[in-house]
């Protein structure tokens, strides 16, 4: 509306003359388009604006004239408004609610910005009237039709003040109160530059006020501060500039390091952000384990291979000469036998050396620390991602409540970007849609219950039978490859061998589907059978693991048994030895026995054998899961894809069809071998690597395999309502698998002759000495102190009574938000009771509805007219408009009410003839409609 | 950047990265993808911000907007003339808003205002016909969609006016599980 504009300002600059230079103001040119659509769309609204801007460039004194001289203005404008609105009803719509879409945010930013600009502007500009009313006729004639609104303006006017300031002498004319004002502002607008891109604005204009923000603060910081001050000020602000270019630059590079971007969001367009989900994750995995293997082997494998005793040099590092001859066969290798066992990957290889290397490092004190702190730095890290995750999903609203509006405004997944994806999605979301309308329809359908409940408790038996019969078989194969142990290698079969991470496998691939079908019989809704399904196998995983840790902590003690009787023996043989050797020779020094590092009589070593048992679990693992995608997945894609030509049945669309991609499966895999890899780590140091590798593997074959041969769901159900459920599965794992590596480092003694902990008591013990020995000896006695029952317990006491004390702060935060929200409610019903029957019910709040106009109008000072007719006329339709903002926001009430003022105050200069009476009823139909959209804005 | 083509000045770049929730990278690559809509039409060279607008039928020929329901509404909500013609700002700005990164309230508002298809800033039962339609493809009986729509009206509307307001539709939408994952779009 570039004329009306014109004409506008040209009224404005005649009127108000020279203060007109900011009126004109209204930001940039596409800002004063805007607004001027915004001018045809809404006469209260535009009304508000240029009242907006007048308290923001009027002084005081001459606001009086000056409105005066505004009503003259005005009518002319609401009268082309009129036309307009009739000409185009629609198209006002549209624009004024894009327009105000983008107001409705910055009001309420440029409201607080301009109130205390408002405070910082006028406290400098009374000061630089004179200034400015030399400099006035040039400015004002220069910037006449353009720029800026009131903050501009303001702007501006501190630019012209220190500009001309700073050219006379700056120490003298800013005050304190000036420098404070203008600290403020800078303050402001940095504020502004770092949310703004939170702002629902048009980029033109948030380019726009970056720019100006920006060279406000490039122009004022440095005037802030005096004399000695100003040149540190200086500089600290270009050090904040620099680490702020040095963290974007960062940032930049951090998300230029995180891998598989591109290949997750092909994942994504095509299955949708619930498979992309269990990517994401896996990534996450990944680097949680790319960290412990930093530690892992940055501490404790590298030290080991640089600074210990090489290979062959002591019993523990060389293959005992019975095995020799197959260490190096591929069976036994494949077996983590021959080398492999006595390498670095294994426990047993370490040395008890204290300390290590030129540098002195204390490996055993090492391995432990490294071992415990695993799981410190994981346990911190699954915390923290969870934490965060729980801000950011969402919170509070109670199942069912918003279950039409959900489906309909959050279902469609934007990441979508593959036909046939989205074709399944709208079948889903159609179905889903179909479903909800019948359970609305008819809560209920209870035909038969009975014969549902028995099914549902027989497929819980079953289940529990299976669960059951899978631990003992695990128990009983664990068992029987005890025995297996004890005989020789060369009796026993390829299965024999590895039967137990068979066993564990198969019964992983077969219980999930075999729970699928039995809960066929439960008849569940999809979301409910999800996690029944996920909460079974993850107890059937949890069952296995635990039952094959229970056996092998049978295979450990009869380990220790059989280890005790050889040391007995050693050292039985060593002392005979030392007495031989002494009375042979008949001197007291005596050299160590000259056996061969492989012939020396040693012990099973425990550690070891544990290890190794979870690296064969993890391998067996890895390779199950590779072949049952190669298979299942693979194999049956190309025999349904390549068959199909020539097969009686569509095969596509019939009975194997394409796989579709397990992500609850997948996740839950994913967090066992997790657990897994946190339990063996501290027996198989190399395990972390290894999983490290498997994980890269896995990312890149299952992306393959996902994008080659799965199918998008054809239901898609979230498995929860955010990923943190995955976490909190991960966090469980995490403390089940602390238990009984903790339980092992404090309770079982190590073995006699191998692993860096040889020689003690206990695993904790070389902290004990290194404490006595290292450190200074009062760290010794806290030490002491600490571990004193009588200090234990206070501290667990004070654990428990904070861990009270929060509950019970929780819980009156919870009591404090049902309270809100049941006010809200109320608000909200009141509201709707107005609305619905305009006379209030409630007397007293009517006379408060009379008396708000009023009171309201105070701000906007002194020459307020008495409330003009049309507002009584039109009372019934004005009132509820004043309530809205009562009601629902408190704080806006003055704002809106004063904004809605100068509306009233038009027409009745011009005399209430074609708007006034009459016109009340005979305004009729159309403006109706306009009036209540214009009712419903000035609330927000 | 020292290659022999500048797209964008420094100033630019930092001012984009102010102004959006990208990387340098990410909004060279926003521009490569902007330019491949129309070669003809988006020059190289953006370094003296040239007024040139690739129009809605382009736009949503992109594989990230291609199969979405509402891709004409999207586009059309960031567009700076409601007709779905898109400058290289107000690209930036559509991807901004729908990144990962943007806090749920911008989303909020965004979402308001691609789901009010008539533009009055409600979404009355008219935009959500429409919207059920577009997700369902249509096959929903009229009497099924009345029925959805009252129902959520019902469940959203807490001023009893019959249309969802922005406040309705922010506190529905603030507490949806699926909002933020969904709502987003990777570039």
């Amino acid at each position: 509306m570039p004329p009306k504009r014109k004409t506008q300002t040209a009224v404005k600059v005649e009127d108000v003359g020279m203060e007109v230079d900011a009126v004109a103001d209204s930001g940039s040119e596409e800002e004063a388009r805007r607004r001027s659509k915004n001018r045809r769309a809404k006469p209260q609204r535009r009304a508000k604006q240029v009242s907006d801007d007048e308290e923001d460039e009027e002084d005081d004194d001459e606001a009086q004239r000056k409105r005066g001289r505004k009503k003259k203005a005005r009518p002319r404008d609401s009268d082309e408004d009129d036309e307009e609105d009739s000409r185009s009803v629609k198209s006002k719509g549209s624009k004024a609610s894009r327009r105000k879409a983008a107001k409705e945010e910055s009001d309420e930013e440029s409201e607080e910005d301009r109130g205390k600009k408002k405070k910082g502007g006028r406290a400098v500009s009374k000061k630089e009237k004179e200034e400015q009313n030399q400099e006035k006729k040039g400015n004002g004639k220069g910037r006449g039709g353009k720029d800026k609104d009131g903050e501009k303006d303001k702007k501006k006017k501190n630019g012209r003040m220190s500009s001309s300031s700073g050219s006379e002498s700056d120490e003298e004319s800013m005050s304190e109160g000036e420098i404070a004002a203008l600290k403020e502002q800078v303050e402001e607008k940095k504020k502004l530059i770092a949310t703004l891109r939170n702002k629902p604005w048009r980029m033109k204009r948030r380019l726009v006020l970056l720019k100006e923000a920006q060279e406000f603060v490039e122009k004022f910081e440095g005037a802030l501060g005096k004399g000695k001050g100003r040149r540190l000020y200086a500089f600290k602000v270009m050090m904040t500039k620099k680490l702020i270019k040095f963290k974007r630059d960062f940032e930049n590079f951090k998300t230029a390091c995180i891998p598989w971007e591109r290949k997750i969001k092909e994942v994504e367009s095509h299955f949708g952000s619930s498979v992309a989900s269990y990517f994401i994750f896996l990534r996450w995995m990944y680097g949680l384990n790319l960290v412990l293997f930093g530690f892992m082997f940055g501490l404790v494998v590298l030290p080991e291979v640089l600074m210990g005793l090489p290979y062959g040099s002591i019993p523990r590092k060389t293959v005992p000469r019975e095995e020799q001859p197959t260490a190096m066969d591929f069976s036994v290798l494949f077996d983590f036998g021959g080398y492999c066992k006595y390498s670095i990957l294994f426990y047993g290889y370490y040395n008890n050396l204290r300390t290590i290397g030129l540098l002195q490092f204390r490996l055993p004190l090492s391995y432990l620390l490294v071992g415990v702190g695993i799981f410190g730095y994981s346990l911190m890290v699954v915390i923290r991602t969870m934490a965060r995750n729980s801000n950011e999903g969402g919170d509070g609203a109670e199942e069912g409540e918003f279950t039409f509006s959900w489906k309909m405004f959050t279902s469609w997944d934007y990441l979508i970007g593959n036909p046939e994806t989205a074709d399944n999605k709208f079948a889903s979301i159609t179905t889903s849609f179909k479903e909800s309308i019948v359970d609305e329809q008819e809560n209920q359908k209870d035909e038969n219950i009975h014969l549902r409940r028995f099914l549902r408790v027989l497929a819980n038996v079953m289940i529990l039978c299976c669960l059951g019969g899978s631990g003992y078989l695990i128990y009983f194969v664990v068992k029987r490859s005890q025995e297996f142990a004890e005989m020789k290698s060369e009796d026993l079969s390829w299965f024999e061998k590895n039967e137990v991470e068979f066993v564990m496998s198969l019964l992983g691939l077969v219980c999930p589907p075999l729970f699928e079908t039995i809960a066929e019989l439960e008849d569940y809704h999809p979301r409910i059978a999800l996690k029944w399904q996920l909460g079974r196998i993850f107890a059937l995983f949890l069952g296995n693991l635990y039952t094959f840790l229970f056996a092998l902590f049978d295979e450990v003690t009869a380990k220790l048994e059989s280890e005790k009787s050889i040391k007995n023996a050693t050292e039985w043989a060593l002392n005979e030895y030392y007495a031989n050797y002494s009375s042979f020779f008949n001197t007291t020094d005596i050299p160590p026995p000259a056996v061969n590092p492989a012939d020396v009589v040693r012990g099973p070593c425990w550690e070891t054998g544990v290890g190794i048992e979870f690296v064969k679990l993890i391998v067996s693992d890895m390779q199950v899961t590779y072949l049952t995608i190669l298979i299942g997945d693979f194999v049956r894609a190309v025999i349904v894809r390549f068959l199909n030509y020539c097969w009686c049945w569509d095969l596509e669309a019939g009975f194997p069809s394409y796989g579709e991609f397990d992500i609850s499966g997948n996740v839950l895999g994913l967090v066992f071998n997790q657990g897994m890899i946190w339990m063996g780590a501290f027996y198989a140091p190399g395990l972390v690597g290894l999983n490290v590798l498997r994980l890269l593997c896995s990312m890149y074959y299952q992306c393959w395999a996902v994008m080659a041969c799965n199918v998008p769901h054809e239901r898609v159900f979230k498995a929860s309502r955010s990923n943190n459920f995955y976490m909190g599965l991960l966090l469980l794992v995490l403390f089940l698998s602390l238990l009984p590596v903790v339980y092992t480092i404090m309770t079982l003694p190590p073995s006699f002759d191998c692993g860096p902990f040889s020689g003690q008591e206990k695993m904790y013990d070389v902290v004990m000495e290194t404490i006595e020995q290292d450190l200074p000896s009062f760290i010794g006695n806290i030490f002491t102190y600490a571990t004193n029952p009588g200090l234990i317990m206070p501290a667990v006491l004070l654990m428990v009574l904070a861990i009270y004390y929060l509950n019970a702060v929780s819980k009156g935060y919870q009591q404090a938000n049902v309270d809100l929200k049941r006010k809200m409610q109320m608000a909200r019903d009141e509201e709707k009771n107005r609305r619905n029957n305009k006379d209030s019910t409630n007397q007293v709040m009517k006379d408060l509805e009379d008396l708000l106009p009023n009171k309201s109008l105070i701000p906007p000072p002194t020459d307020e007219e008495p409330p003009p007719p049309d507002v009584v006329i039109e009372k019934g339709s004005k009132s509820p408009k004043t309530k809205p903002g009562a009601a629902g926001k408190g704080v806006n009430l003055q704002k809106d009410v004063s904004l809605a003022a100068p509306n009233p105050r038009g027409p009745v200069t011009r005399a209430p003839g074609p708007r006034g009476g009459p016109p009340g009823n005979a305004r009729g139909p159309q403006p109706g409609p306009g009036r209540g959209r214009g009712r419903s804005d000035p609330r927000r | 950047m020292g290659n022999k083509q500048t797209t964008f000045t420094d100033e630019q770049l930092e001012a984009y990265q102010d102004c959006t929730f990208f990387t340098r990278k990410e909004i060279l690559r926003l521009h490569g993808r902007y330019r491949e809509l129309a070669p003809h039409l988006v020059p190289l060279d953006y370094t003296n911000n040239p007024d040139i607008k690739v129009p809605l039928t382009l736009i949503i020929t992109m594989p990230e907007l291609k199969e979405n329901p509402f891709r004409d509404r999207i586009v059309e909500t960031f567009s700076e003339d409601g007709q779905g013609n898109l400058s290289f700002n107000d690209f930036v700005d559509m991807f901004s808003a729908l990144c990962e990164t943007s806090p749920r309230e911008l989303k909020t508002i965004y979402a308001f205002k691609i789901y009010d298809f008539n533009r009055d800033n409600f979404i009355c039962k008219e935009d959500m016909e429409k919207t059920l339609n577009k997700l369902t493809k249509g096959e929903l009986t009229p009497e099924e969609v009345t029925l959805v729509c009252d129902k959520a009206i019902e469940e959203a509307d807490l001023d009893g006016d019959n249309k969802l307001s922005f406040a309705d539709f922010e506190n529905m939408i603030s507490k949806a599980p699926d909002f933020l994952s969904n709502f987003h779009i990777r570039i």
